[in-house]
């Protein structure tokens, strides 16, 4: 129940101060009843609203939504525990599905439909969570002022030759972290903590702002070298904004370490709750968001790419071309966050 | 004091009170006590040496820029005539209005080296990069200037009022000792107001030290982006505790000193007779000074990132205002004004229980209760969430053994749980105002009133609530304004399909979609401004009606 369904914005200031008053002695917020679920999610409302609308529309089961910060959601529904009103949980990122799974907070379901839509990698071998979109880190770069022949690894830009010509953001970031949490896997802690060493004395500033902040700063010329995912750039080329569309323009998509394991990849997800009362509806509702239309939809919504395979992706994304993704199991991710992290403190970067 | 059963009860009041709005932070502290492993060895040995100074050093910024900019504007506009000076009055306040992580993010936009200043400047001189010298708005001073720009109204309210309500007899007589305009300022009147900018002041540190939002899109590393990144990136919630602690520890500090430096003054007035100010009028250059003065902090603090922010709505039209959006904007002003009212009256029960009966634990308690204004939004959230989620997973275990009904969740998820979430961040707010307001009050009002058989409930009621109308009133209006923009508590603990306009903007803006989250933040500002002239007019008025 929310304020709108207590009070429509006809009945007046009292009507509404008197809902709200209501809300204020705690009202049963989670329905039990059938036709409804409620979502947890660190996605934007922008982003899956019109989705979880159309989901809605089709099925006649209305969808509750809280959005908020990743960790502090998890916080949340790791507190409430097995009372917690929310069924499922959706995030931007795998090592927070991972985090959810081991604090207890997600559980564990089948369903034919999602095994059949979701490749193996990017899903929860116990039905725990199941990824949606996949979000790509890969190399961009100034056209022009950068052969795409010499770039090849994420490794290769902790050469010297870079010195001064790369931009990327805070390691405070979780993509960031995730993204060297992918190399520790792959390289081990040693020689990604020496990489990490290489990638600080190539920067070309102090890391600050945000991954759009990367590639208008390379458009603009501070760098010719940024790491950032992929959508941000679709979102630019796609701005209303004309100097954003004109920045865009100039920066070229690189596919690193297509030799070797592929380029960096996250998924945004989803997970149902331990608690789940309205576990079937929620399930409902993953398997909503995996299917084609969806998808289509979903992926575009944002400039990501479709989870599933054979769904076609938006014509900005199909002009960067097909690329191999990393395979590492994304739970690693997880796993190998708080060394990522530490790794990243040693090293200097910001 | 002679204590009777109903001061004694008070008391006990204000400690349980203080206690409770207290819990928050000390869960989160609790958490010190959770093994840390090695997570403190390691940032010890890397990155707290950098929280530590950055920190220090944005205090610092936003200590020279609140003051510099506070006090002078409110002396100017209290005891100097120039032309403008009724505007910048109550304009002064504006900044107050614009949520920190929205400038910061504005200014980014408008001075980054894409944004569109350096761009023209680049075409009109066909410099490239790297051919010229711009300050970098995002850096630690770049941080220190937009916290101060938005902080710097708190030091300007209460430094304000302080001289409006300073007796005019002192400084006449500090004048007719042969003091001009400026030793009267630096030697009688500064001295004078030093509780009221103190208590501005402390305001403005305890939000700097609480800020997340800019320190961290400017990539400054301080304490709050410290204690996210230990908290979640190193999965280690002792670790973070011990940060928190640490920074709480700054602050005790801050007090401390304050208090120790001012044991022995008292401010209240002695006289009765107030005489309206004769201002000061200034001419030629000196008024000239004057405006520019007043009006760079209000240039730069409201009227560019407010105009930024309407050039951004505009070109975003199509974001009409619909039903959604009033929505927002009713649940926005709903919250904020059921905040303030329940902040005032607990900060008027505390405070005025401190009064009755100033003992060690009532006042250590009180000073408990208004650490949560330096703590981040969201570490708040965190300490009503676990003991919040605690109460009902216990009473509902407890229903289900004993009865067999589960009561599930009555307090988390709901706006009840947001609401004291917002008394714990900003109960310091109102209790500074209202505490600085009492102390001006003289005991003996006290006493008189005690004298005639009234009890201290019926003091406050009949005797304290009329002298102190402005400073209640500028307690309510501050906490007002400052729910309004918060932002981190909100979007943790609302319940489901509940928005607020802070929230809707910074989805946007941290989406780095800053033009869509343009209509949101500003209304959020529009929204602010009503109270804030409210509060200048206030202050106007209570110089006539506040009795010394």
């Amino acid at each position: 129940m929310t304020l709108s369904t207590l009070c429509p914005p006809s009945f007046g200031p009292l009507t509404r101060l008197a809902g709200l008053a209501a809300l204020l002695i705690a009202l049963p917020l989670q329905g039990q009843a059938a036709d409804e679920v409620n979502v947890y999610s660190s996605r934007q409302e922008d982003l899956i609203k019109p989705l979880l609308d159309r989901f809605t529309e089709q099925t006649g089961i209305k969808v509750n939504l809280v959005t908020g910060k990743d960790d502090a959601l998890l916080q949340r529904l790791q507190s409430e525990g097995i009372n917690s009103p929310a069924d499922l949980l959706m995030t931007a990122d795998a090592g927070r599905l991972y985090r959810a799974k081991t604090a207890g907070s997600t559980q564990g379901v089948s369903s034919e439909a999602l095994t059949m839509a979701i490749p193996s990698t990017y899903r929860d071998p116990e039905g725990h969570w199941f990824g949606l979109t996949l979000r790509a880190r890969p190399i961009l770069y100034v056209k022009g002022k950068i052969d795409p022949a010499s770039l090849s690894t994420y490794e290769a830009l902790a050469d010297p030759a870079f010195k001064g010509k790369i931009c990327i953001r805070s390691s405070d970031n979780i993509y960031n972290q995730s993204m060297v949490a992918s190399m520790i896997a792959a390289d081990g802690a040693e020689a990604a903590e020496t990489w990490a060493k290489g990638l600080v004395a190539n920067l070309a500033r102090p890391p600050k702002g945000g991954d759009r902040d990367q590639i208008k700063a390379a458009a603009a010329g501070e760098c010719d070298i940024a790491v950032a995912n992929t959508y941000y750039l679709a979102g630019m080329l796609a701005s209303e904004d004309a100097a954003d569309r004109s920045a865009a323009g100039v920066i070229g998509v690189f596919w690193p370490n297509q030799e070797g394991r592929g380029a960096h990849v996250n998924v945004s997800g989803a997970a149902v709750t331990a608690g789940a009362k309205n576990k079937e509806t929620a399930i409902r509702l993953i398997e909503f968001l995996a299917s084609p239309e969806s998808q289509q939809w979903y992926a575009e919504a944002n400039g990501e790419y479709p989870v599933r395979e054979g769904v076609q992706v938006s014509p900005a994304l199909a002009a960067w071309g097909t690329f191999k993704a990393d395979p590492l199991n994304l739970e690693q991710l997880g796993e190998l966050n708080a060394d990522a992290v530490r790794l990243m403190d040693r090293a200097g970067w910001r | 004091m002679n204590l009777n059963p109903s001061a004694r009860l008070w008391s006990t009041a204000s400690v349980a009170v203080a206690l409770l709005i207290a819990l928050p932070v000390l869960v989160v502290l609790g958490f010190v006590l959770v093994p840390s492993g090695d997570t403190w060895r390691h940032l010890a040995a890397t990155v707290l040496p950098d929280y530590v100074a950055n920190s220090l050093l944005l205090m610092l910024g936003v200590a020279l820029g609140t003051l510099i900019g506070g006090v002078g504007t409110a002396w100017l506009t209290s005891m100097c005539q120039f032309p403008g000076r009724g505007f910048f009055e109550w304009a002064l306040l504006l900044p107050m209005a614009m949520p920190a992580y929205i400038i910061a993010y504005t200014y980014t936009g408008l001075l980054d080296f894409a944004g569109p200043v350096q761009t023209n400047l680049r075409a009109l001189t066909s410099w490239g990069y790297g051919d010229y010298w711009f300050p970098e708005v995002r850096s630690l001073p770049g941080a220190a200037l937009m916290l101060s720009l938005v902080l710097f109204p708190y030091v300007y309210l209460l430094t304000r009022a302080a001289f409006l309500s300073q007796s005019l007899c002192v400084l006449d007589v500090s004048r007719t000792l042969g003091n001009g305009p400026w030793r009267t300022f630096f030697r009688v009147a500064l001295p004078l107001a030093r509780p009221a900018i103190v208590a501005g002041l402390s305001l403005a540190l305890m939000e700097t030290l609480a800020d997340y939002g800019t320190v961290q899109y400017f990539g400054v590393s301080t304490f709050t982006t410290g204690i996210f990144r230990t908290w979640y990136g190193l999965n280690s919630a002792a670790g973070a505790a011990q940060l928190s602690a640490l920074l709480l520890g700054f602050v005790l500090v801050l007090i401390t000193i304050e208090r120790s430096s001012r044991r022995q003054a008292r401010y209240h007035h002695t006289t009765q007779r107030h005489q309206a100010i004769r201002r000061h009028r200034l001419v030629g250059w000196w008024a000239a000074g004057a405006v520019t003065f007043c009006l760079i902090p209000l240039l730069f603090g409201f009227l560019i990132p407010a105009g930024q922010l309407a050039v951004w709505a505009a070109t975003i039209g199509r974001t009409a205002i619909d039903g959604d959006f009033l929505r927002l904007v009713a649940n926005s002003l709903e919250l904020a004004a059921l905040a303030s009212l329940l902040a005032l009256l607990f900060s008027l029960l505390l405070a005025y229980g401190k009064r009755l009966y100033p003992t060690r634990s009532v006042e250590g308690a009180v000073r408990l209760a208004g650490l949560g204004y330096a703590v981040p939004g969201t570490v708040i959230a965190i300490g009503v969430i676990i003991p919040f989620a605690w109460i009902d997973n216990s009473l509902d275990a407890w229903m289900r053994a004993r009865f067999g009904i589960s009561t599930g969740l009555l307090l988390s998820g709901t706006l009840t749980a947001l609401l004291f979430a917002y008394l714990v961040r900003f109960l310091a707010v109102a209790l500074q105002t209202v505490e600085s307001g009492l102390s001006k009050v003289k005991p003996s009002m006290d006493e008189a009133g005690r004298s005639l058989g009234l009890a201290p409930g019926q003091v406050l009621a009949r005797v304290h609530l009329p002298m102190l109308k402005g400073s209640l009133l500028t307690a309510l209006l501050l906490v007002f304004v400052d729910v309004l923009k918060e932002l981190p508590a909100t979007l943790i603990l609302r319940p489901f399909n509940f928005n607020t306009l802070a929230v809707r903007a910074f989805e946007l803006a941290s989406d780095e979609r800053l033009a869509d989250s343009a209509p949101a933040a500003l209304t959020i500002v529009l929204a602010g401004l009503a109270p804030v002239i409210l509060l200048s007019r206030s202050i106007t008025q209570s110089r006539h009606a506040d009795p010394a």
